[in-house]
């Protein structure tokens, strides 16, 4: 284990990002925001969730800086008289878990199709292939759309804010696999006329075991740089379904439901119950995106963007 | 055939042609008010046969284009040959199953070009080389796959302490040591060289080919080898078999070719080599260009640049017969004494 | 009267993160009009470099520390990059490797080869480029040249490719050819006909011409005057014929020996034990110490300079051939 420490310590990657600034300040802030997101319950003031903490006649206090705030909330309280950085905190995590599980998703569906057609090539490719161009030609928000409205149909709006994170994880990882397939199916293709394949092929390795066991770890690269990418994107358009009154229900808000709650409230003065969601969510995805500037300018793969 | 016995590996007859039109858009074509679909093929291997001796290095040389590559593949069971026969020791393998090719895997084994290319990066010497013994071996324990694999590496002249190490940190050199142990952990009895060390530096091949020499004599290997340098070929060989366009030209013992080249191509090539003495043989200077394997010209292969060609040459294929000293000449000319 | 191009002990070094790595250390070599020289080595010998620095073009992190490249007396190292994009392509020209690498596929041959002219001859009209483009083509025995100038890359084979591209680098009667491997891409039979052409353009065009290669044989068939380099030094240089029939420097004899052709006889090669040592770590003293067979204790400590070998055209950089013990094995 020292060993590949050390080996880390020497390689290219690791003497890139000490002398990338933006890299280290992005990779500390990231490191705080998920710190956070994680262990979300220990770092919020109040638990959101829970009734005992919210009430209606705390609804709308400004931040404790501004004229009327109050010690107990630091940055005020949002519309039904939540503490608005624990809500804050509560809904990264949220953000964040979907991010995270939809890319785990894309990146396993996409990577079993990329490798697949990569390296049996032909007519499977082709239906592989074409199916991923079929994909790609829906618009994500309005796949989401048509399911959520059946399901919010089928299930009731109350029952669906219960299953509205894994439905999000399910909607927003199939909608990006092809990114994944491609990415994956270019990187075979190049990897598959070098000659170790052909060793293990001559060794007599089953088709399953040259593909994972010898191709896929060479892949790993332009996957590590896209999964950057993706759960930057993820995260994003879980916050504009949410938006759309489509994602998070108000009752467990991730940021983009938290903006638009706040949105009503814009005018009327409470200008903090969207602006602090959106900065931090802004944050987020800045912090995330430039990490993945620096992976790709490092690595340097060859991504094949849908 | 008669000497079927001392044969370790026969190739009959085999003809290998790839399908380079892609998918079916590709193929349609718009010609003369219609369309049609059209397949191209490149035509990498025509009708060669040749037999192996066991123990024998057999080398194929010809240049690049000539399928000579392609040949070595093609008796790995990397490509499936469109039709001909390939013999191992008697039985039959091209037509056989993943599975059943299985046991004869660790009996055939390969050694490629390209040192940077022939070990996976991510995998360090250990994994690369236990895991086909162990894939071949189930019963073995990690004792003993690890004492085999120290062997090898001793026996290939590299260091069993770097087993822990990844590919990027060896030299080409090395990579090469390491690639040929990892043929040889399955303890094969024949070996496809395909171009060992034509990356390699001066220096260092003659390194890699006193190993593979020495590999020989310890193990009884036999070896096809395919190169495009033919002083190393005439150094190492006991037969060499000369390719053109996908087609053996001339098969003879390599004292015999080398001396006494027969086939006017045989004879270019030859003459082409540069001469550390500086002397500039007589050159049998070749007009035109390599047709592409996709056309084949009729006839002959060879008749488009060759000084000899007469109109039989053009019409008629020259079958590979066999000569009183035991040579092959595929070529109408020789046959007519013609030529000399 | 100065020579047709001088290089002065050359020194080339390249700023890597680790600090600078020395690429070349200390070489010099003339050549004059016609003559053609063979520029030995393995890869990282520092052969490229050095033909690159000729025409500075060595690519950063690289530059040249200490030295001279004294190009009929203009030192190449000291003039602007505007009068060096001058000599640059037009007096001396350069051939690489690959020609797919070199030619650009989405412009003819025509195009390509006035577009040189052009640049250096900014009076030139379109008619008189390609008149010359003409004759440079015929000049490389290009069949119906008139026809190969609206065509593109890929309508021509490998060894049409190279005589294109050495075409390309005739095309402005250059004083100096450097080719850098220019037919190790190429199969034999075309080689010898490149080679052949090469040759016969340096005695017709009384053109300079430095041939950068690692085949001894093809150095031995073409050249008058070679030198060897080993670990960004040249260890021995002389006539060609000299320095192969009978060479001075351990290294150089055991080069030769390494070939087939020089061990006939024995089924085994000689080898040289080990490899060249990498630039971050060249051993003390003489650079190939570690694995020369006659090593000696100097040879750690001391670094032999190039020295006239006694009784012979030769310079050799080792202690042996000063101490004569070497000459008469």
């Amino acid at each position: 284990m020292s060993r590949h420490i050390d080996n880390f310590k020497q390689s290219y990657l690791w003497y890139a990002f000490k002398r990338d600034k933006v890299a280290i300040a992005s990779m500390i802030v990231l490191c705080i925001l998920v710190f956070t997101a994680v262990f979300a319950p220990l770092i919020a003031t109040y638990n959101p969730y829970d009734p005992i903490n919210t009430d209606v006649m705390n609804s709308e206090i400004p931040p404790l800086w501004m004229e009327g705030g109050d010690s107990a909330f630091l940055m005020g309280t949002d519309a039904q008289g939540r503490d608005l950085f624990s809500t804050m905190v509560y809904g990264m995590r949220i953000s964040l878990l979907i991010g995270v599980g939809a890319v785990v998703l894309q990146s396993v569906i996409g990577i079993t199709i990329g490798l697949i057609s990569g390296y049996f090539g032909g007519k499977l490719d082709s239906f592989f292939m074409r199916m991923a161009d079929v994909q790609l030609s829906f618009s994500y928000l309005m796949v989401a759309i048509f399911f959520t409205a059946i399901l919010q149909a089928a299930v009731g709006v109350g029952r669906f804010g219960e299953i509205a994170i894994p439905f999000l994880i399910l909607v927003i990882g199939f909608s990006q696999w092809p990114q994944y397939a491609r990415t994956v199916r270019a990187s075979v293709l190049a990897e598959k006329k070098k000659e170790y394949v052909e060793a293990a092929r001559v060794t007599g390795f089953g088709a399953g075991r040259i593909m994972w066991g010898h191709i896929f770890p060479n892949t790993l690269s332009p996957i590590l740089v896209l999964s950057t990418i993706q759960v930057a994107n993820a995260v994003m358009s879980e916050a504009a379904l949410s938006f759309l009154g489509l994602g998070m229900p108000i009752s467990r808000p991730s940021l983009g439901s938290l903006i638009n709650s706040g949105f009503e409230y814009i005018f009327s003065g409470a200008w903090w119950i969207t602006i602090f969601p959106g900065v931090l969510l802004v944050v987020l995805i800045l912090s995330i995106n430039l990490l993945g500037d620096f992976l790709r300018d490092v690595l340097n793969p060859k991504l094949y963007k849908g | 055939m008669s000497n079927n016995e001392q044969s370790l590996l026969s190739v009959r007859n085999l003809y290998k042609r790839f399908d380079i039109s892609g998918g079916l858009l590709d193929q349609i074509k718009f010609s003369g008010g219609k369309f049609s679909r059209e397949i191209t093929l490149v035509k990498a291997l025509n009708n060669v046969s040749l037999e192996i001796k066991q123990g024998e290095t057999f080398s194929v040389v010809g240049e690049s284009g000539c399928g000579k590559s392609t040949l070595g593949r093609t008796i790995m069971g990397l490509y499936p040959p469109n039709s001909g026969e390939i013999y191992f020791n008697g039985d039959r393998l091209d037509q056989l199953s993943p599975k059943e090719m299985l046991p004869y895997r660790s009996r055939m084994q390969m050694v490629f070009q390209d040192p940077y290319a022939s070990l996976n990066p991510r995998k360090t010497i250990k994994q690369t080389l236990e895991e086909p013994l162990k894939y071949h071996n189930p019963q073995m324990n990690a004792g003993e796959l690890r004492d085999r694999v120290e062997e090898v590496l001793l026996q290939v002249g590299s260091d069993p302490k770097w087993v822990t190490r990844m590919p990027h940190e060896f030299s080409g050199g090395q990579r090469q040591r390491i690639s040929i142990a990892r043929a040889l952990v399955v303890d094969p009895e024949f070996i496809v060289a395909d171009e060992p060390i034509s990356a390699l530096d001066v220096s260092i091949q003659a390194q890699i080919l006193n190993l593979l020499m020495d590999a020989q004599e310890q193990r009884n290997l036999t070896y096809l080898f395919v190169a495009h340098d033919l002083s190393v070929v005439e150094h190492i060989s006991t037969n060499v078999a000369v390719m053109y366009l996908g087609t053996v030209c001339e098969l003879a013992d390599t004292k015999l070719l080398f001396e006494d080249p027969k086939h006017p191509y045989t004879m270019a090539l030859l003459s082409a080599i540069p001469r550390l003495d500086g002397k500039k043989s007589e050159r049998l200077k070749l007009t035109g260009e390599v047709p592409t394997p996709i056309n084949l010209p009729t006839g002959c292969v060879f008749h488009g640049r060759c000084p000899y060609a007469n109109s039989r040459c053009i019409a008629e294929i020259p079958e590979l017969k066999t000569h009183s000293d035991g040579r092959k000449i595929a070529c109408h000319a020789v046959e007519e004494e013609r030529i000399r | 009267m100065s020579s047709l191009l001088e290089v002065k002990d050359l020194v080339i070094k390249f700023g890597l993160r680790t600090g600078d790595v020395t690429a070349t250390t200390g070489v010099s070599f003339t050549i004059e009009k016609g003559e053609k020289l063979g520029l030995v080595g393995e890869s990282g010998a520092g052969k490229s470099v050095t033909g690159f620095s000729i025409i500075v073009l060595i690519s950063k992190p690289g530059y040249v520390a200490d030295g001279h490249i004294l190009f009929k007396g203009t030192d190449l190292t000291k003039i602007s990059s505007e009068e060096m994009r001058n000599i640059r392509g037009n007096r001396i020209s350069m051939i690489f490797q690959d020609p797919m690498m070199t030619l650009n596929p989405v412009l003819t041959i025509g195009t390509q080869m006035t577009e040189t002219l052009l640049a250096h001859n900014p009076k030139m009209s379109m008619k008189e480029a390609s008149e010359i483009a003409l004759e440079k083509l015929r000049k490389v025995h290009i069949p119906s040249p008139e026809k190969r100038l609206e065509q593109y890359p890929h309508e021509f084979s490998g060894g049409m490719r190279q005589r294109i591209i050495i075409a390309i680098a005739l095309i402005t009667d250059p004083e100096i050819i450097i080719a850098d491997e220019p037919t190790t891409a190429l199969d034999v039979t075309i080689q010898a006909e490149i080679m052949d052409l090469i040759s016969e353009l340096c005695e017709t065009e009384d053109m300079g011409f430095i041939l950068i290669t690692h085949d001894l044989a093809v150095v031995a068939s073409v050249t008058e005057n070679i030198a060897v380099m080993y670990a960004g030094r040249i260890v021995e240089k002389g006539r060609t014929r000299d320095v192969i029939d009978n060479p001075q420097h351990p290294y150089t004899k055991g080069l030769i020996k390494a070939l087939p052709e020089g061990a006939k006889g024995s089924n085994r090669l000689n080898q040289i034990k080990g490899m060249m040592p990498t630039l971050t770590n060249i051993p003390d003293g003489c650079a190939f110490n570690p694995r020369c067979p006659y090593v000696m204790d100097i040879c750690k400590t001391d670094e032999p300079s190039l020295i006239q070998v006694k009784g012979m055209d030769t310079q050799a950089a080792c202690f042996l051939c000063k101490e004569e013990v070497f000459t008469n094995e």
